[in-house]
């Protein structure tokens, strides 16, 4: 039953997005690691511009994000809008121009970031004509996904859906605003806003990439795969509409709280606070959804390690969404801005949240692409325990290294002078650097067994024929 | 397709077996928060300084050369420090490539913020003028090193090449990379001409002079030169008046 929709489906597009999500998780993972080590032990960077921190940290945020998280959305988009409207993809050339598209750009990405090649906006580095491509791959993504639905054979278009839509309208919008420039040679250009205008609509962008990318997409992912694990249906079909809305109107008005207390005006920085405190309540709304989901089959957890992934993940996802609004109140960010408290908050969002849910998902859509079980179901529980842990210890470095920063700054002495020389503060934080790259490194090794435990998967189906078998089978009814 | 024998009972299931209605609805609501947010910074007057003090702009930018280079190679400025925001010269441009190119903003912030612990650290807090030709804006997020709003004149111009060169013969706990190929790259007075051209269409004010001027400040000399000169005019274009209200 299951196998036959083999036929019915394209299936062959999931399989290679998935494959290459984790490829590029292990690819994005390891820059990180790197660089962490460099502000360990900065001869890692051996004075050469090719491996200074600098152009190596947006390969490795554009590796993370777009590599990695865009062939998980990828992947999983395509494969929860078949499975959910009964249709097989609307164009089978335009997935196959998305995914050739798609990784032309992580090619590109990679060959020209430690070029130095960028437009020097966080998470937009990649010069206009890489931007071109992206934008026109992202359109024959939406295009496909919406023309999907459109040809769907269910009354109804499930909650999923309806995130992945959100995450893909509103990031249409983000990259062409905010990568608008004017070209002044084939790999450089400069963005046609500048100063405090610039700065706005580079939040805008940069903290949506977050709320739509990295939260709308992988929510889009929870909604689908955490049920199914679970096998059971969705906890509150109620909460579920609250938690969309609230999320397409409330987020968009976050990027504010970056630029707390700078030259943008109160107004829109205050405006942020307010919108993003508001937004605790649809987040947590939307993790209990997920989590109480598993209400009355909680053993589960004890023996199901996919399960496990999926439901820390909202653990994280809960935790961020909190520390998010508590972060973007003026009287806290005037502590933890330009801090690494920043950037473990990222992570307990990246790590925790969106690889967490990712890599459950990924998990289940084995099992079901290659029609036979895992590999090894201990590497699953063994990568479970890196994750966790590698995360745990990489957030509380950066808390411990960020709040210490944000005290020593405006530490004063007794003589009414500043306590520290800024350098006093880089030479403190080196023990909390080389625990994060610790944490990383952890994390990064059980990324590397899931890469092992997957291509085996994938040689075990072939050995069996299992993926064969399926083929053959005739389409259902 | 959606059965459409049974009617939907509410909007919100109107919405869900209508993938075009769900389409709009959603791109409209997603399009909310952006735009109440960004347009007004566009149209506000008080968004920007200079629109209440006009001394933070340089009166003749864009009327007249900043500097200009005679045929014996002698600079004769225009625009003195302190005289007011105004383009940078092609060299100063040329230096804001470098640090662009190299990640600087992922470590060092251009944006001082009105503390009295970032005052005596950096100086007085940054106004929204005074990154107003700043194509990208360079504010950054993170301070793994110190800000840089106002580190023009802080330092000679020798310390902050070997500091580039080997940042740890000077600052022994500092964690920032070398830069020492940064002397080895020379620069071309007809990419900055383009690059100029470039800013000028996204509305910086150069002169026809200024983008003349380029060749002859630029060529022979390093991406070193460029940056060192960029870093020491950071913060000294506007003298800013201590008993001034510039922002609420």
């Amino acid at each position: 039953m299951e196998a036959s929709l083999e036929r019915k489906y394209n299936f062959d597009v999931v399989r290679w997005f998935t494959i290459m999500a984790v490829v590029y998780l292990v690819v994005g993972a390891s820059v990180g690691v790197y660089i962490a080590a460099e502000l360990a032990w900065p001869a890692l960077n051996f004075d050469s511009p090719y491996l200074s921190f600098g152009r190596l940290r947006p390969l490795h945020t554009n590796a993370v994000i777009f590599a990695f998280g865009g062939c998980t959305l990828m992947a999983t988009a395509f494969y929860t809008v078949q499975r959910t409207c009964g249709a097989r993809l609307w164009s089978d050339k335009m997935a196959w121009f998305t995914f050739w598209g798609w990784n032309l750009v992580i090619v590109l990405a990679v060959i020209t970031l430690p070029l130095g090649l960028t437009q020097s906006k966080e998470y937009a580095e990649l010069e206009w004509p890489v931007d071109i491509l992206i934008a026109v791959v992202w359109l024959s993504f939406t295009i496909n996904f919406v023309m999907t639905i459109a040809n769907r054979k269910s009354s109804h278009i499930y909650v999923s859906n309806w995130f992945f839509l959100g995450m893909m309208i509103m990031i249409v919008y983000l990259h062409v605003v905010n990568s608008l420039a004017i070209p002044v040679g084939l790999f450089k250009s400069y963005s046609i806003f500048s100063g405090v205008q610039d700065a706005m609509i580079q939040w805008w962008w940069g903290h949506n990439a977050v709320g739509f990318y990295l939260t709308a997409g992988f929510l889009g992912i929870m909604y689908y795969f955490v049920p199914k694990q679970a096998g059971r249906p969705i906890y509150s079909y109620r909460l579920s509409v609250i938690h969309f809305w609230a999320l397409m109107f409330g987020y968009v008005w976050l990027g504010a709280h970056h630029l707390q207390y700078t030259a943008l005006p109160d107004w829109t920085g205050s405006l942020g606070a307010a919108v993003s405190i508001a937004m605790i309540i649809p987040s947590w709304g939307g993790a209990v959804n997920g989590m109480m989901t598993l209400s009355g089959a909680w053993d589960r957890l004890r023996t199901d390690y996919v399960l496990r992934f999926l439901i820390i993940a909202l653990a994280f996802y809960a935790m961020s969404t909190f520390e998010g609004p508590v972060m973007s109140l003026k009287t806290v960010n005037a502590l933890s801005h330009y801090t690494d408290w920043t950037i473990g908050h990222v992570h307990s969002g990246a790590l925790g949240w969106v690889a967490g849910i990712s890599i459950g998902a990924i998990y289940h859509l084995m099992t079901r692409l290659y029609h036979t079980e895992m590999f090894s179901v201990r590497l699953i529980n063994f990568h479970f325990w890196t994750a966790t842990i590698g995360t745990v210890i990489y957030i509380v470095a950066m808390w411990v290294s960020g709040i210490m920063q944000g005290l020593m700054w405006r530490a004063y002495d007794e003589y009414g002078t500043l306590a520290y020389t800024f350098v006093e503060s880089v030479d403190a934080m080196h023990p909390y650097y080389a625990m994060r790259t610790v944490g990383g490194a952890i994390f990064l090794l059980g990324a590397v067994v899931m890469l092992f435990n997957i291509l085996m998967t994938v040689r075990k189906s072939l050995s069996e024929g299992s993926l064969s078998k399926a083929r053959a089978l005739p389409a259902p009814a | 397709m959606a059965d459409k024998k049974t009617k939907p009972k509410s909007f919100q299931e109107w919405m869900e077996v209508n993938i075009w209605g769900l389409l709009i609805v959603t791109a409209l609501v997603l399009s909310v928060g952006g735009l109440v947010e960004i347009v007004p910074l566009f149209y506000m007057k008080n968004t920007m300084e200079h629109h209440t003090y006009p001394e933070i702009v340089w009166d003749k930018a864009g009327k007249e050369p900043i500097v200009t280079v005679d045929e014996a190679g002698q600079q004769q400025w225009n625009w003195k420090a302190g005289e007011g925001m105004r383009p940078y010269t092609a060299l100063e441009l040329a230096g804001r490539d470098v640090y662009q190119s190299n990640g600087c903003y992922l470590c060092h912030s251009q944006m001082i913020r009105p503390f009295r612990d970032e005052r005596e650290r950096y100086g007085h807090y940054s106004l929204a003028s005074e990154s107003m030709f700043d194509h990208p804006f360079q504010w950054g997020s993170k301070r793994t090193g110190p800000d840089l709003a106002r580190v023009g004149g802080k330092y000679s111009d020798e310390w902050q090449r070997q500091h580039m060169r080997a940042p740890r013969s000077l600052v022994p706990e500092s964690v920032m990379p070398g830069y020492p190929w940064l002397d080895e790259n020379y620069l071309s007075g007809k990419k900055m001409q383009r690059h100029m051209r470039g800013m000028r269409t996204v509305g910086v004010p150069y002169s026809d002079a200024d983008i003349e001027a380029a060749p002859a400040l630029v060529e022979g000399k390093t991406e070193m030169d460029a940056l060192v000169t960029y870093l020491q005019v950071l913060g000294t274009m506007v003298a800013l008046d201590e008993s001034k209200t510039y922002r609420e």
